[in-house]
């Protein structure tokens, strides 16, 4: 903060002269970030350091504003480490029953984070997701079942972090610059995109031609949708598609597609092989055309558990037999790809300093 | 010189039935006998003549002497008893099978739409519960889904053939009767989907409820609103004064009175026995007429005051907490799928669970429900229940909170137990506040029965009566009169 004033003082002394440079700096940070963002460079870590701190105390309080987050929100995270520091110790220092992780999950996204509804109040919790909780509360407080759920519906991901009441959320959770600004996210853990869901026997083959006449349902307010607007209004996408039927949630798709009032969805390829699990008639067309990370969600002060849980994403991505490999086969494998690679996170970096 | 030929053809048109004295002639023969007289007219008089003119000479030539007053007074006076009756049995049926359509047809058609509303209204809330306890759900809860969706056709049914074809109303009718199979389909997939375990459940019972909650009820809710239209409209009709029959009964007394005033004058007698007669039945007329109706206008008036107002309230109160308790299940049953952005106080935007919004709207409105319908209770035994509704409505409110803060905590169990669960759930306020309106509902059905049962009490027979006492009357001024031109013999 203290900086951040001084850099405005400084402004207002120099006036136009500081600014041009200011201006400048975000050209050459711009610059210098453009081959980053493009090749998913090798460990390149240290290189746009400079540029991106420069971008960081131009921007004001909104991460949207510099290139840098915008272009690349998976990128902001802290280097890993397995230093304990006073959030850790604070977990640790729970005990007898209390003696738990606290995560937010969902609980309503099929092969992620779901509960059974006919299961009980005994029935865990089970996905994709809850299986790299388990491996996160094995590491710090060495039990994959010290763990406390919480369902966390979705306008209460942030505050639910912001107030303290989980330590971490990890919910299909898409890194983008807005968020950057209100939480700190570990390195992506999944790579997805948009993607086209149709039935098995549509003649639709993708994003792209076969879409000519038919309706596609998004969410209301959905990357889906603005990207949907964006591409029409820019002629990428055939004139004819409608896309008018919006939905309160990409789950109301699916059923708006069984019962025949739209031909196609378009939501994140993760979510869309979810409700492909949901009903074996329908299926991913073609290839995702847009690229998202999901990352684990934490307190933005909380920099020793960003680092530690950045460390258990380098080591469970290592891990052949129990780590994520075995958590794609067993959940995503059999509605995403049977070939992991197009869901696998490139190599992160670690470009956040503080 | 065009009139008098065409005024004196209206008038032989005019005398036909006075001359069945007339010999049946062959018809072409007929217009020669009516011919002289238009031959007549225009040597008595250029001017206009007609047959009224022509009697009314008649009348002023008999008015110069006394024994034609008397005829022309008794004549007049007994027009005026029987116009009196005559127009008393008139607008009295009128009222009266008015005040009948309010207590037997009407109000009981807005009751029935305002049953089919609740039954939707529901049902929506049945399904949602049960879908909540999942594989556990109730025998009961399923019941009472199937029960309110057979009575809801059943009202459908009822509701259209009680409505005249192509009216709004019918239209309605049959969009709802569309509606409901289809709605009915999307609940059987949400459970089916839930059975399998699958999320997508929940998204066809929230579809399901959006086809309700937009689109059903709004429908009933105008069923409802155009049979309450139809009944205000018959109150309307039945409480008006006759202000027709009055008049007319204060001129047929004052005629009478001054006809007597003139007869004392003449003769100095005080009584004269027909046209005593005559008054006393004018005047038994004209009170049972005014009091009769006005004791049926209060009956009815306060049917309306204390009856149909607050039937009317404590129908929006039930529905509005159907509507929160289906809201309530519906967030947990969305579990956070749904969201919507508003400002608060401070003028900033917050995002709140759609259903949980949606929920303490309801909540308003059945808060502002009650406290209206405790204010219409006009008796303790319509009181209690409301007042006892408003503090299930208060613990209700309370534990929703408790259950809320569970569910944002991510204690998703507890707070679904909090809901659903057998004891100290909010389940249970529900149910106490919908048992109370339903107990208010009775009793001000009964109110509303009995009062507009003494209004429709208090017009029996008037109709009859007035026309019977009119003829008599009619018939007491005739021999009144009589009995004074006997005289001139």
């Amino acid at each position: 903060m203290r900086m951040r004033g001084r850099v405005r003082t400084g402004l207002r002394g120099w006036g136009g002269v500081g600014a041009m440079a200011v201006v400048c700096a975000l050209a050459l940070a711009f610059v210098l970030l453009l081959p980053l963002t493009q090749s998913h460079g090798d460990g390149g870590t240290e290189t746009g350091g400079p540029g991106v701190v420069y971008a960081r105390q131009a921007a004001d309080d909104d991460p949207c504003l510099d290139p840098a987050i915008k272009s690349a929100p998976e990128k902001q995270t802290l280097s890993p480490s397995s230093a304990d520091g006073p959030t850790i110790e604070k977990i640790k220092a729970r005990e007898g029953e209390k003696r738990k992780l606290i995560v937010g999950v969902d609980q309503n996204s099929y092969r992620w984070g779901y509960r059974n509804p006919n299961g009980g109040p005994k029935a865990d919790l089970e996905g994709f997701d809850i299986d790299l909780v388990h491996r996160i509360a094995q590491d710090i407080l060495g039990d994959p079942n010290a763990v406390q759920f919480k369902a966390i519906p979705t306008n209460q991901r942030i505050p639910a972090i912001q107030k303290g009441r989980v330590d971490m959320v990890v919910r299909t959770m898409t890194i983008n610059c807005t968020r950057v600004g209100q939480v700190a996210f570990s390195a992506p853990y999944f790579k997805t995109g948009q993607q086209v869901l149709a039935p098995k026997s549509s003649a639709i083959e993708g994003y792209g031609d076969t879409l000519a006449h038919k309706k596609i349902c998004t969410a209301e307010g959905s990357t889906a949708f603005s990207k949907l607007d964006d591409d029409k209004k820019a002629g990428r996408l055939v004139a004819s598609a409608d896309i008018t039927t919006t939905v309160p949630n990409q789950l109301d798709c699916l059923v708006r597609l069984q019962l025949g009032e739209v031909d196609a969805v378009v939501t994140d390829g993760a979510l869309a092989a979810s409700q492909a699990a949901q009903d074996p008639t329908v299926e991913l067309k073609g290839t995702p055309f847009t690229t998202e990370y999901y990352g684990v969600a934490m307190k933005s002060d909380a920099d020793d558990l960003v680092r530690r849980v950045n460390q258990i994403l380098v080591d469970y991505r290592k891990d052949t037999t129990d780590g994520w490999q075995a958590s794609y086969d067993r959940w995503l494998s059999a509605t995403l790809a049977k070939d992991s690679a197009k869901s696998e996170p490139p190599p992160p970096q670690y470009l956040r300093t503080s | 010189m065009t009139h008098p030929p065409k005024s004196s053809a209206a008038a032989p048109g005019s005398g036909v039935p006075t001359m069945p004295a007339v010999p049946p002639q062959p018809g072409p023969v007929a217009p020669a006998p009516q011919a002289p007289p238009p031959a007549v007219a225009p040597e008595r008089a250029p001017a206009r003549r007609t047959a009224f003119a022509e009697g009314f000479d008649q009348v002023r030539a008999a008015a110069t002497t006394e024994p034609g007053r008397l005829r022309i007074i008794g004549a007049a006076l007994a027009l005026l008893v029987v116009l009196f009756g005559a127009v008393t049995a008139w607008q009295t049926n009128d009222r009266a099978a008015a005040a009948d359509d309010v207590l037997h047809k009407s109000q009981p058609l807005s009751s029935a739409a305002a049953d089919i509303y609740r039954y939707l209204a529901d049902a929506n809330t049945a399904a949602s519960s049960g879908f909540l306890a999942g594989g556990q759900e109730t025998a009961a809860s399923r019941e009472l889904y199937e029960k309110d969706i057979d009575l809801a056709a059943a009202g459908l049914v009822r509701a259209a053939s009680n409505s005249d074809p192509d009216s709004p109303a019918a239209r309605t009718v049959a969009e709802l009767n569309t509606l409901l199979p289809e709605y009915k389909g999307l609940v059987e997939r949400a459970r089916t989907y839930n059975r399998q375990g699958f999320p997508v459940g929940g998204a066809y019972l929230r579809y399901a409820n959006e086809k309700m909650q937009e689109e059903m009820l709004p429908k009933a809710q105008n069923l409802y609103t155009s049979e309450n239209q139809r009944l205000r409209a018959d109150y309307g009709d039945a409480t008006p004064y006759p202000w027709a029959a009055i008049g007319l009964g204060v001129l047929a007394l004052a005629g009478l009175a001054w006809a007597q005033h003139r007869n004392y004058r003449r003769t100095n007698r005080v009584l004269n026995h027909g046209l005593v007669a005559a008054t006393a039945t004018a005047t038994v007329v004209l009170l049972w007429l005014v009091v009769g109706h006005t004791v049926a206008r209060a009956g009815l008036n306060d049917s309306y005051d204390h009856g149909v107002l607050s039937l009317n309230v404590l129908h929006d109160a039930r529905i509005a907490s159907l509507k929160a308790r289906g809201n309530e299940n519906l967030t947990l049953v969305a579990r956070g799928a749904e969201t919507v952005v508003k400002k608060n106080a401070q003028g900033e935007d917050v995002t709140y669970d759609a259903y949980d919004y949606d929920f303490d709207k309801d909540m308003d409105t059945l808060g502002k429900g009650l406290a209206q319908a405790s204010k219409l209770a006009d008796d303790s035994s319509g009181k209690q229940p409301v007042t006892a509704a408003e503090g299930n409505m208060a613990v209700w409110k309370q534990r929703h909170t408790a259950a809320r803060e569970q569910d944002d905590n991510g204690n998703y169990e507890e707070a679904l137990k909090r809901v659903i669960g057998p004891k100290g759930a909010t389940g249970e306020c529900f149910d106490s506040v919908d048992d109370n309106l339903a107990k208010a509902l009775t009793h001000e059905e009964a109110e509303f029965r009995r009062s507009a049962g003494d209004g429709l009490g208090a017009m029996t027979g008037l109709p009859v009566g007035a026309a019977v006492l009119a003829v008599l009357g009619a018939a007491g001024a005739v021999l009144g009169i009589g009995r004074r031109l006997s005289e001139y013999r």
